[in-house]
């Protein structure tokens, strides 16, 4: 082998190398400290009714979907479509938390979008996103009837993903590790 | 309807790439001129056309059209005019597209500058330039296409990324695709040269003034992309040591040591294979630092939305492009050799190691870059290679390579003799030893090691730079005596010098200081004071921010004022940090806003930066002498027509 192969030896194993961490995965999907621990309780006013709270306890008993929403985010509305055909299959309960936002602007977000919520929490200060280690809408938590998040997506959710992460840990069934 | 014209231009464009890869190189092949004549139309459609696309997608920020995603995710109605252009290029998909168009420009460039070159040769290279278009055009229109629509559309849009809502960064991706797509050019010069297997000095006379000019926006680009980082994240660093970064600096260091190579691949037919080698790699980690930004495989401050499609396509579009490149080089370089010796004293052995050590250099920002990335593969955990480790890896070639650096410039081609050598060099030497003790001890009163190693380095170039200029200029009266090419060394090696100063400086004395301040206190950094006089709430277009006023005093002097803000964009509710800065050649005062601490006290930031204008004054000098060296008058005569000299001159020698 002459010496002018080895930059082509040296390139390839290279290649070889960044292949495999593609596959490896999203570095930002930092492991969250959340997955695999009970949701953090919160109890706060629903969007629609100040007077009603939602928190943590509503969701006890089932599969719920958590949706990290607000009216000034773009992602959030082209998830919008798949979320409302979510709610028409009643494929699984969907919560909303409503993320730094106007009560009102949400209101008539949902009123001329469709609402695919069961029910909004109305999060104005951001103080439950902290608690839920949000970064940025959206995002979406699955947790499990015990009350375990079991996988949290984030950015708009689509079909594909529903599928791939959603679907298959919800039919693998039974609750969390 | 604008969209789908971009949309439909960027496939004609497409299928003109095509054309303009295959006909020229089947053309040259064969010996078909009529095919090899395509190549210039073929790219000059091709530029029109992504040109149409690249016009339709401002047009589409212009006009706020936000039933197209791409503008819908990074302009907004309230944002000013000048931030709707440059959010073309604010994200991955419009980014692509100035790539794109970059690219086109360069290969239109090329065609019609170099319409002298043999036509077989110059087919060639615009058939390569077509491939790398071609690979780039796919990329957009199958991964990363900017006209999807969105419906319904949006009402307003989700706002460019605060960040890149200043001045600085509309113009630093511009600068910077120049220089890295500019290495595509001496990357296809040196395929073209490896596919018809003519491979003496030629191709490196020809590809020369190329790779100075991408070198020279590349240093810009980076240059202005440290300044924005300077000033805009807040934080009073220059360099983050981040993979971004990084991924536009290895592509500079490796076309630093291109361009000397080359010097010594044209005037001494030696290095050939070697400098071939640099002219692929320069090119090929220009697409590694594409593939790091957008892959999402590595975690970056300033990293695309990402996407593994995306990363597993630019992986393949390296593959095909590299390998191929090194299958050619493993086939051609084996044949190159050359008679020609040189002694262990003289320019040759001085290049060499110029180009040892910036490979090194490189190689060692590469494994920075990749290392958290093989830990965690092989460990699962996550670590971070910070700015201790560059710092003082980068150290290790970087200084014998400033020293070498004086000497080389003043070492004659083949052998030096000694003695004179000696002579010319050894009161500029000593002179930069005293004034390496002299400038920290007197100027600013302290003294180490380093502080010495450092400025006497710095004064080693910057005399050492300007030897050749001032005995001219003593001698026959003006600069016009050197060439340009040597004065453009020259330059760029002042300012080499200049940064190196900035450096050294700003890094030994520059203070930062965090302390909470209030409005009617003062805080005292550098022998200077900073008076907070008030708080006030201010609006720009698309954000509110708090303002604070602070007087800068010196013994009780008024020096300035300043005011820094804190601002919320309004969309993404985003906290960004405006500083204050007091700028000035021999020092920056800098303030910074932190967190609110209480009712109206703020934590600030405030640092005092000696001389670090010279980190960026040095780039800018050193691009200065790029652009010194192309105007040489060898250039601009045709390439036939030097040939025929330089043949008449070794016939004569």
């Amino acid at each position: 082998m002459n010496r002018f192969v080895w930059p082509l030896v040296a390139v390839a194993a290279l290649l070889v190398f960044l292949v495999m961490g593609l596959k490896h995965g999203d570095p930002r999907a930092l492991p969250s400290p959340f997955i695999g621990k009970p949701a953090p309780q919160f109890e706060l006013p629903t969007l629609k009714n100040p007077e009603v709270t939602i928190g943590t306890a509503t969701m006890a008993g089932d599969y719920a979907l958590v949706n990290v929403w607000a009216t000034w985010c773009v992602m959030c509305r082209a998830e919008h479509p798949f979320l409302l055909e979510l709610a028409a299959q009643k494929a699984i309960p969907i919560y909303g938390i409503n993320w730094r936002d106007s009560r009102l602007e949400a209101m008539r977000w949902l009123d001329d979008l469709g609402d695919p919520y069961l029910a909004s929490a109305y999060d104005e200060d951001g103080r439950v996103g902290i608690d839920w280690g949000v970064y940025g809408a959206p995002e979406t938590f699955l947790v499990d009837p015990q009350g375990t998040v079991i996988y949290k997506h984030l950015g708009p959710l689509d079909r594909v993903i529903w599928q791939r992460e959603f679907e298959s840990r919800i039919n693998s069934g039974g609750p969390a590790k | 309807m604008i969209p789908e014209i971009g949309q439909f231009a960027l496939i004609l464009a497409l299928a003109l790439a095509v054309c303009q890869t295959v006909l020229p190189l089947v053309g040259a092949h064969r010996g078909n001129t009529a095919m090899m004549g395509v190549g210039r139309t073929a790219a000059t459609g091709h530029f029109v056309f992504v040109a149409i696309a690249f016009a339709c997608l401002t047009y589409a920020f212009l006009t706020d059209d936000f039933s197209v995603l791409y503008v819908a995710n990074h302009s907004q109605l309230a944002l000013p005019t000048l931030y709707k252009v440059s959010a073309v290029w604010g994200a991955h998909e419009g980014s692509l597209l100035l790539w794109i168009l970059v690219l086109a420009a360069w290969t239109i460039a090329v065609a019609y500058f170099n319409a002298d070159l043999p036509d077989a040769y110059s087919a060639r290279v615009i058939g390569v330039l077509g491939f790398l278009s071609v690979g780039f055009l796919l990329f957009a229109l199958l991964t990363s296409n900017p006209f999807d629509r969105l419906i319904p559309a949006a009402a307003d849009g989700g706002d460019l990324n605060p960040l890149l809502q200043d001045p600085g960064l509309a113009i630093h991706p511009p600068l910077l695709y120049i220089g890295y797509v500019g290495f595509s050019v001496a990357f296809a010069f040196a395929i073209a040269a490896m596919i018809s297997g003519d491979l003496d000095q030629k191709w490196a006379r020809w590809t020369r003034p190329w790779t100075t000019v991408a070198w020279l926006f590349l240093t810009l680009g980076i240059a202005l992309g440290s300044w924005w980082a300077y000033y805009e994240l807040g934080w009073g660093g220059w360099w983050f040591w981040d993979a971004v970064e990084n991924a536009s600096f290895m592509p500079w260091l490796i076309g630093t040591a291109l361009i000397h190579s080359l010097a010594v691949t044209e005037k001494r037919g030696l290095f050939k294979s070697w400098t071939l080698l640099l002219a692929i790699s320069a090119f090929s980690l220009s697409l590694l630092g594409t593939f790091l930004v957008r892959s999402g495989i590595i975690v970056s401050v300033h990293a695309f939305a990402t996407d593994p499609t995306r990363g597993f396509f630019i992986l393949t579009f390296l593959a095909v492009v590299v390998i191929g490149a090194l299958v050619l080089y493993a086939w051609r370089a084996p044949s190159l050799d050359s008679d020609a010796g040189f002694g262990l004293l003289s320019r040759e052995t001085f290049l060499l190691l110029n180009n040892v050590l910036l490979v090194v250099a490189a190689a060692l920002v590469l494994i920075g870059t990749l290392a958290p990335l093989v830990v965690e593969m092989m460990t699962g955990g996550k670590i971070s290679i910070g700015p201790p480790w560059f710092n003082i890896a980068f150290l290790v070639p970087t200084l014998p390579l400033i020293v070498l650096l004086g000497m080389g410039m003043h070492t004659a081609w083949r052998t030096q003799k000694t003695a004179s050598w000696w002579r010319l060099l050894r009161i500029p030497a000593i002179v930069s030893l005293v004034l390496g003790v002299v400038i920290p001890l007197f100027i600013y009163g302290r003294i180490s090691v380093l502080l010495v190693v450092g400025c006497s380095a710095a004064a080693w170039i910057v005399i050492s730079s300007l030897i050749q200029p001032v005995r001219s200029l003593l001698r026959e009266k003006g600069t016009a005596g050197i060439p340009r090419s040597a004065l453009g060394m020259s330059v760029a090696h002042l300012g080499m010098g200049l940064f190196v100063i900035g450096v050294t400086v700003v890094s030994a004395f520059g203070i930062e200081s965090d302390q909470a301040l209030q409005p009617g206190e003062s805080i005292e950094v550098g022998g200077f004071e900073f008076h907070m006089v008030g708080l006030s709430n201010v609006r720009g277009p698309n954000f509110s921010a708090i303002e604070a006023e602070i007087e800068i005093r010196r013994d009780g002097e008024f020096v300035d004022t300043i005011r820094p803000q804190k601002r919320q964009y309004l969309v993404q509710k985003s906290w960004m940090t405006e500083a204050g800065i007091r700028a000035g050649l021999d020092k920056d005062l800098f303030v910074a806003l932190g967190d609110q601490l209480g009712q109206n006290a703020w934590s600030v930031r405030v640092q005092y930066k000696p001389l670090i204008r010279f980190i960026w004054l040095g780039a800018l000098v050193m691009a200065l002498g790029g652009l010194i060296a192309i105007s040489d008058r060898r250039y601009r005569r045709s390439g036939r027509e030097s040939e025929a000299r330089t043949r008449a001159a070794e016939a004569a020698a």
